[in-house]
């Protein structure tokens, strides 16, 4: 049983889009997405000028006889060296490789008591189902913590490098040297990340909470929250991700999840050292509110992580949040 | 346990957080805390060393709940407290002394960043002297090499960009063997812990199984660090860094990251592999070849620089070359020189470049040579601290130079074949050194009439006082370690003893 | 050198020959990319050389599973554990490289360290 329904409402239904564009009569995107027709090109003469006369130093200095006569051997010295060097170099680890003691084998000096307790005893001692998350977190926690710190000053130090905000000229420019580059509103993009990035962020604070329980924790969880924050602001651009993400929210969030990290640590190793019983209750093995400080512990890995990757992501490419 | 044997722990700890603490404010908040942590640190460091000097024992501080082998740990002695001491001393004085240099060259957004380097370096190279296991140490080498890198390009000219690159490619190479080392330690003998490795290094050097990994590790270790220490043939990265960065920057650089990862070494020696270990092979001949080469060629370049900055770059590779002679003699009394050696320089190269800058800042912030004429009258106290400098370098009676020579020739003495040339090398070197620092000096007290031209004036020392101020206590740094060596020495040896 | 030993640590011998390539990479190429290429080659030769230490044949990851808490069951934590930290350690120094590369492309637009220098020198600064 059918019925008909009038021209009016027929064209509002996706059918008679989909024909209209098969049979050609309207460009669907047209007027939809932001497309830039190709500016003229023009220069200035100053910068003519230059450009010619960069290139042609650099034909000068290619066909530059004299001075390719006299490099030549020494490149060609330098390419044998570096064939050397590496040889020997390979040679070397072969030797030692064939020495070490062999691959996979049980009764190898690396399999001794030190893991035989983090497998035994892990458990009760940690209360980690992921032996691996429990010795990092717990037993080796000091490595662990200047990790995240590695972490942390790196990120300083490419912001020192690439930070432009005491210059507002500056960014201004590079923000819109930026958007010439990137189309805004890109369908395909937007319409893929709304799909994409919630399960993202979602299976990323999994990752993270569940580090003490299998596979996971802060620092791979970090990394796909990162990756989904760069994919939202690759979709939606600077405007949107800053009104939840900006500089202060990354300072802030760094500085509370490190401190958070450095206290619970000081607490541990301070009560450890001086023989006193921790008051942090280990929980059952394998709920997710269990096995003390490790569930703490990631959740601020976590935050550092994906703070520091969105910071790298934002930083290479233009210098300000 | 006694509450001061907290105080490493607390003072590493604390000077981590108040990197991210600084990461939350203003450059002159952060500042202040730097300063207030930095002092907290070098009080805290006093009562461990004092309490470690009354009991003549070294002690192992748990990192965590887990015993030896399982968890981490940090283990103090006479030398670990001593040193850390001195580091926060010395850092503490190249801070302040650069203070109007850093508020005129850094971007006032970018302080605290500067201060949060400087904050993390010293946490780094707190746990490189305290740490008992390797990997962390590893951990926090890293640490170190990129806060080292931030002090580098914190000034951010071309050169100092360029050269923050060379060093981090030079360190990366570095750390890459150090681990690739590790890795092998770790596979032949299962442990992570320096003292546990040690044990298994003995049996393995009974029994003949594994030997030829682990002479590669060893190998690889040592070269690592030499690499990241600039040791002569890697030292390219080196004159750029030192000669361009604020000189604060400069000072630190040059007096304590390099000695963090020579101490690292010392440990590695000692409490790794054991010295017997490290005598039989012949890995330390290698050191002690390029120490050497890098205390000639360093001296030999230095006198060729007509910039006082990069002069005094230079003289830390040949500085640094004499350090690793010392190593490569393979003796107790070789490595003792060798720390004593790392005080002095420490103290000396701080002053020099302090001073170097406070001549500079006198005659139009020229670096010249040319311009520097006449530069000891404009700013006096900078011109005497560059010249006692100058003279322990050279290695002149009652300072420190003089002793670490005298300490060097000591060793060398009835050391096999490795006595000549060692002894021929000090007698260039320090000849050399003469020839650069002395032409120096009299270039400075040269007098000539430059009240006319514009840029050259007289600063008087109360202009700076901070630098003034550290360039003074460093002047009688100087002078304690001349001529109270006689105890420091004792300690070293007591230190050294506890190593073991 | 013991040819059969070898020949049996195939994989060790592969990450060494991989650290080898990264390191001559990092140390004898010119172009900054290229160079940073050749530390990550060298970063993950050595995870792969220390993902080779802990394993033991035969055995599983290690995480407790079905309450099976013996030795025999899992494969070594350690190496593990050392890998994540390195991951992270590169990481972070990757980072650090890359933007000192943008920063000197953007002053000397080239990434020849070589070329770099001469104009430094060039411009006596």
């Amino acid at each position: 049983m059918s019925r008909k329904i009038s021209e009016e409402s027929y064209r509002k239904t996706r059918s008679f889009r989909l024909h209209q564009w098969f049979t050609g009569e309207k460009d669907l995107f047209l007027d939809q997405v932001e497309m830039k027709p190709q500016e003229p090109f023009t220069e200035s003469k100053k910068v003519k000028k230059k450009r010619e006369k960069e290139k042609q130093k650099m034909l000068d200095q290619i066909y530059n006889l004299e001075r390719n006569r006299k490099t030549g051997p020494f490149q060609t010295l330098y390419r044998v060296v570096s064939v050397l060097f590496c040889i020997c170099m390979v040679s070397l680890f072969l030797v030692a490789v064939s020495y070490l003691p062999p691959l996979g084998d049980a009764g190898n000096p690396a399999n001794n008591e030190v893991p035989q307790r983090y497998i035994e005893n892990g458990l009760q001692e940690t209360g980690a189902v992921n032996i691996v998350t429990g010795m990092i977190l717990d037993y080796r926690a000091f490595d662990t913590l200047g990790e995240s710190h590695v972490l942390f000053i790196a990120t300083c130090a490419v912001l020192i490098l690439l930070r432009l905000d005491g210059n507002k000229k500056k960014l201004q420019e590079e923000e819109a040297s930026d958007s010439a580059h990137e189309p805004e509103n890109d369908v395909i993009l937007q319409t893929v990340a709304k799909i994409v990035v919630p399960p993202i962020m979602i299976f990323g604070i999994y990752v993270i909470l569940g580090g003490h329980l299998g596979p996971g924790g802060g620092f791979s969880g970090g990394a796909i929250i990162g990756a989904g924050l760069i994919l939202y602001l690759n979709a939606f651009g600077f405007e949107k991700t800053e009104r939840f993400f900006t500089a202060k929210t990354y300072k802030w969030m760094c500085f509370g999840a490190l401190g958070c990290y450095c206290l619970a640590k000081s607490y541990s190793f301070f009560t450890g050292a001086n023989h006193i019983e921790s008051i942090i209750p280990l929980g059952t093995p394998g709920a997710i509110l269990s096995s003390g400080l490790i569930l703490i512990l990631n959740i601020c890995v976590g935050i550092v992580v994906a703070g520091t990757m969105y910071t790298f992501y934002v930083m290479f490419r233009k210098g300000g949040f | 346990m006694q509450f001061v044997q907290n105080l490493p722990f607390i003072s590493i700890i604390v000077s981590l957080f108040s990197g991210s603490l600084s990461s939350i404010m203003g450059g002159k908040k952060a500042k202040r805390l730097n300063l207030a942590m930095m002092s907290l640190v070098a009080a805290m460091s006093l009562m461990v060393f004092l309490f470690v000097l009354g009991t003549g024992e070294s002690y192992v501080y748990m990192m965590g709940h887990f015993p030896a082998p399982w968890g981490n740990e940090i283990r103090i002695g006479v030398l670990e407290a001593g040193m850390a001491l001195f580091f926060c001393v010395v850092m503490l004085l190249c801070v302040i002394g650069g203070y109007q240099e850093q508020a005129a060259e850094i971007e006032d957004e970018k302080k605290n960043l500067y201060y949060i380097m400087i904050n993390l370096l010293l946490c780094s190279l707190l746990a490189l002297i305290y740490t008992n296991d390797l990997f962390t140490a590893y951990v926090f080498v890293e640490i170190n090499t990129i806060s080292a890198c931030g002090l580098i390009m914190i000034k951010q000219n071309g050169r100092t960009i360029e050269a923050a690159t060379r060093y981090m490619i030079m360190s990366l190479l570095g750390s890459g063997m150090l681990l690739l080392g590790i890795c092998y330690l770790y596979d032949v003998t299962g442990h992570l812990l320096m003292s546990n490795i040690k044990e298994q290094v003995e049996i393995i050097h009974r029994t003949g199984q594994y030997r030829v990994p682990l002479l590669v590790a060893v190998g690889l270790m040592s070269v690592g660090l030499a690499i990241k220490s600039a040791l002569f043939p890697f030292h390219a990265w080196l004159p750029d860094a030192y000669g361009y960065s604020t000189v604060s920057s400069a000072a630190i650089l040059s007096s304590l990251v390099s000695k963090g990862y020579i101490f690292l070494l010392i440990k590695i020696f000692y409490r790794v592999i054991g010295f017997d270990v490290i005598q039989d092979s012949k890995v330390v001949n290698i050191l002690f070849i390029f120490g050497i080469l890098g205390m000639i060629m360093g001296s030999i370049s230095a006198i060729r620089e007509n910039n006082i900055r990069r002069m005094v770059a230079y003289s830390s590779v040949a500085q640094i070359g004499y350090i690793y002679m010392g190593f490569g003699l393979a003796t107790e009394a070789g490595i003792m020189a060798s720390i004593f050696h790392v005080l002095s320089h420490a103290a000396t190269k701080s002053l020099l470049f302090l001073s170097a800058s406070g001549i500079t800042d006198s005659s139009n912030d020229s670096t010249d040579f040319f311009d520097l004429t006449g530069a000891g009258y404009r700013n006096k106290l900078a011109g005497i601290a560059f010249t006692v400098g100058s003279l322990s370098m050279v290695g002149f009676p009652a300072l420190s130079g003089f002793i670490s020579k005298l300490l060097f020739a000591q060793a060398a003495i009835g050391d096999g074949w490795k006595m000549f040339p060692a002894l021929i090398a000090l007698a260039v070197s320090t000849v050399l050194n003469a020839v650069y620092f002395m032409k120096t000096v009299i270039r400075l007290y040269t007098p000539e009439r430059t009240a006319g031209r514009e840029g050259f004036r007289e600063i008087h020392m109360t202009e700076n006082r901070t630098k003034s101020a550290a360039m003074l206590c460093l002047v009688a740094l100087n002078l304690i370690l001349g001529l109270g060596s006689a105890p420091i020495v004792r300690m070293i040896e007591q230190g050294l003893g506890m190593f073991a | 050198m013991d040819l059969s030993n070898l020949m049996h640590n195939y994989p060790e011998a592969v990450s060494m020959i991989l650290f080898a390539i990264g390191f001559s990479n990092l140390l004898l190429q010119k172009n900054l990319i290229k160079k940073i290429i050749g530390l990550n080659i060298m970063d993950t030769a050595m995870y792969l050389f220390l993902a080779l230490k802990g394993y033991i044949v035969g055995r599983s990851a290690p995480i407790v599973t079905d309450g099976v808490q013996s030795v025999e069951a899992y494969i070594n934590p350690i190496p593990a554990g050392l890998v994540l930290t390195g991951i992270v350690v590169s990481v972070s120094v990757s980072a650090l490289m890359l933007s000192l590369t943008i920063r000197l492309y953007r002053r000397f637009h080239t990434l020849n360290l070589d070329e770099i220098s001469t104009m430094l020198k060039k411009e006596g600064l």
